[in-house]
């Protein structure tokens, strides 16, 4: 296949996933006639019809709620909410109900429902366009949560994630919609739930997702200068984590950088740090360094540039790894 | 509850009263455009026309308090292209316009006291010109220095709200406080609370729920919702299957339509609404029947969704337009008082433009401010680290 951005991938995966089953179904606020705020829905009412691409009343928790009865009567919703801090109406639903069915009926329900969510900033949005709220779904036990970080990705996770028959909580880095990549279309399709080394290296292993995936390329591409060999790893699978790559790798290098848009204070990168320290904690040369938004709330856009973790962010933290 | 003498409440909407979908323009569907229920106290060729219910409301518009009306509804149309044009040209990272809603804005927010508190959503700059805010005070929220910059509490205009219904809420609670201060009644100091928001934002639960609050414990709201046909791509009929005022029967309070293109109307019902809530008769639903004449904001493409046709019927019922006309035809006003506020308009958005071109950067830790109200070590903490981080890039 040719070069295709992130949310054209997406947008092929939704559609391979509607044409294989007829009960998959699209619902958000402006999915249908405008193709969504990113256009990632774009074309999907005009060939499936109303009744499969559903403009909702715009009101999250009733996106939500109504996915999780349609999912008890059969249907496999995907949802979108427009922007990351937009999500918090549809909280309750998400928590109290999509989360918590199929353990409260014992798997007698399953609500396979995909909530699918533009993250992350570095777009100059105004509030509530920019945040990174995935650590509010990992907490939740019974939800899964995922984030591509690329179109290939992108094009297969979400189709997998449709698959799945629990709940995801499907994130998208929505500064890397426009961004292009080749989908291999032959390829057999990593599997959802893994993570994956994306460039092998030696020296220090830097574990990210998402919209950062990018960004650490960036700095190990830089820090091949300095002769460090950077290994860069793709979290992808935030709940369930899979941090036998990131173990593996930092029994290799004995360093570990763990970069994230999202603020630190208990979040997936504290997770990742607790959990690598305990299973890997005689092979870490130097403690495990964190590179994140910091813990206020997203600023103005004006300032999301000392906001987020750049290429010099991580470079630092991979220095002062490696200085230990 | 008392009303005006000859209002009849709303009756439920039912579903034979909804137009067919093939018969009306797309935005205009199940909203009734010609419900006899829409006050209208000036139509849109200009002619005043009496309303037995509304016109003691508006009693003291004069000649010269309607020169005033022409004067906010033209400044505030200028500043909002000039937003326009300056997320156009890289200035703004978004604008939210308001061309079409002045009217709605001005005369809900001309009718309100200097003691009672507004609750905006994001697109309320016209409220916000009727509160005193300088419209330079908007421009951090788009250009992306501030959420907000003025202050809430000494303006009673309460910062803009960007998740859809959030504030209808927090206006029913500020009510209630109102209320459980004594602030109801006919004393000199009594006050109400108004509440902006679209007609997508009626679906939220949020707003629901802002609706019985305020209902059970008689909260001097006036929630007033701008129905500009559209929540970015879905029309009304996608939130409603009856005119939005009428769901105020349901909650136990009164629903009122009124053209919100006409701020003669909107200013004499809206004053209505916000008496009954300071005398203890409260809330009111009001919804201003109006159109949005541009883009969502402008990151929206509104090609992909409306028709054309029906952005033409509303030019034709333009809020500014029938102003003049009155004015010109009923009051004999000369072209020097047009030129007059055309001129002061031209003034406003240059210094707008100035104001916001030369808009300083923030400082570096400006992120840090402010996140507690009282110390936090974790945040003290990252700006040190971030100061040194920064500090370390000096001389390099
Ligand atoms: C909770 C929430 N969901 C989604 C959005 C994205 N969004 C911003 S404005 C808008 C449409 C709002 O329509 P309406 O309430 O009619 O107000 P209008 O902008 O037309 O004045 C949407 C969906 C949001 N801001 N908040």
């Amino acid at each position: 296949m040719a070069q295709t951005t992130l949310a054209k991938a997406l947008n092929n995966g939704l559609r391979a996933a509607m044409e294989r089953d007829p009960k998959v179904i699209v619902m958000g606020e402006d999915v249908g006639k405008l193709g969504g705020v990113y256009r990632v829905t774009d074309g999907l009412q005009k060939d499936f019809g109303e009744q499969r691409v559903l403009d909702t009343p715009l009101a999250e928790s009733g996106i939500i709620g109504t996915a999780v009865g349609l999912a008890i009567r059969g249907f496999r919703p995907v949802c979108e909410i427009q922007f990351d801090g937009f999500v918090f109406p549809g909280f309750d639903q998400i928590v109290s109900q999509l989360a918590k069915l199929h353990y409260r009926s014992q798997g007698k329900v399953k609500v396979p429902v995909v909530v699918r969510i533009p993250f992350g900033g570095g777009i100059g949005a105004v509030e509530h366009h920019s945040e990174s709220p995935e650590s509010y779904f990992a907490h939740a036990a019974g939800l899964k949560v995922v984030a591509c970080s690329n179109p290939a990705d992108a094009y297969w996770m979400i189709q997998q994630a449709i698959a799945s028959d629990d709940p995801v909580i499907f994130f998208e880095p929505k500064r890397r919609y426009w961004e292009k990549g080749e989908i291999d279309l032959d390829a057999e399709p990593h599997p959802l739930f893994a993570s994956r080394v994306v460039r092998p290296g030696s020296t220090l292993t830097v574990a990210t997702y998402g919209p950062m995936l990018k960004t650490c390329l960036a700095a190990a591409s830089a820090a091949e200068s300095d002769g460090h060999e950077l290994e860069v790893i793709d979290l992808r699978t935030l709940s369930p984590l899979d941090l036998d790559p990131v173990l593996e790798s930092v029994r290799r290098t004995g360093h570990l950088v763990v970069v994230a848009e999202a603020p630190s204070e208990s979040s997936i990168t504290s997770e990742v740090v607790a959990r690598v320290q305990q299973a890997a904690f005689y092979s870490l040369e130097a403690p495990v360094l964190r590179v994140t938004g910091f813990d206020t709330p997203y600023p103005p856009s004006k300032c999301e540039e000392d906001y987020l973790p750049d290429l010099d962010r991580v470079l630092d933290a991979v220095d002062r790894s490696l200085a230990w | 509850m008392s009303v005006p003498q000859d209002w009849t409440p709303p009756t439920a909407g039912s579903q034979d009263s909804r137009p067919s979908r093939e018969h009306v323009v797309a935005g205009l569907k199940a909203t009734d455009e010609g419900d006899p229920e829409l006050v209208q106290l000036l139509t849109p060729e200009g002619e005043r026309v009496a309303d037995p219910r509304f016109d003691k409301y508006a009693t003291d518009v004069d000649v010269d308090a309607l020169r005033s009306l022409y004067r906010d509804l033209v400044l505030v149309r200028r500043f909002d292209r000039e937003g326009n044009a300056l997320q156009r040209q890289g200035q703004l990272g978004i604008w939210v316009p308001l061309l079409g809603q002045e009217a709605a804005q001005i005369g809900a927010g001309r009718a309100m006291a200097p003691q009672d508190m507004a609750f905006p959503s994001y697109r309320e700059h016209g409220v916000a010109w009727t509160r005193g805010i300088d419209p330079t005070d908007l421009l951090g929220i788009f250009r992306g220095t501030d959420h907000g910059s003025w202050d809430p509490k000494a303006t009673r205009f309460h910062l803009y709200t960007i998740v859809i219904g959030n504030q209808v809420l927090n206006a029913a609670g500020y009510a209630m406080g109102q209320k459980f201060e004594g602030k109801v009644g006919d004393g000199p100091d009594s006050e109400a609370t108004i509440c902006f928001f679209g007609d997508g934002a009626t679906s939220q639960g949020d707003v629901h729920e802002g609706f019985v609050w305020a209902a059970v414990y008689d909260a001097p709201v006036v929630f007033y919702c701008q129905n500009n046909q559209w929540a970015i791509s879905e029309p009304t009929e996608r939130q409603s299957r009856v005119p939005l005022y009428k769901r105020a029967t349901g909650y136990g309070f009164p629903g009122i339509r009124v053209d919100g293109n006409d701020v003669l109307a909107c200013l004499a019902v809206t004053r209505w609404a916000l008496e009954e809530c300071r005398s203890g008769n409260g809330p009111v639903l009001i919804e201003a029947f109006t159109y949005r004449m541009d883009a969502h904001t402008t990151s929206d493409d509104p090609s992909r969704y409306r028709l054309a046709d029906e952005l033409e019927l509303w030019k034709l019922k333009d809020p500014i337009e029938r102003v003049r006309v009155n004015l010109v035809r009923e009051h004999g006003v000369g072209q020097e008082f047009f030129d007059g506020v055309q001129a002061e308009s031209d003034e406003l958005a240059a210094r707008f433009r100035e104001f916001c071109v030369n808009m300083p950067q923030p400082a570096p830790d400006r992120m840090f401010s402010q996140v507690y109200a009282e110390p936090s070590p974790l945040i003290e903490a990252q700006r040190a680290e971030f100061l040194d981080y920064h500090a370390s890039f000096e001389g390099v």
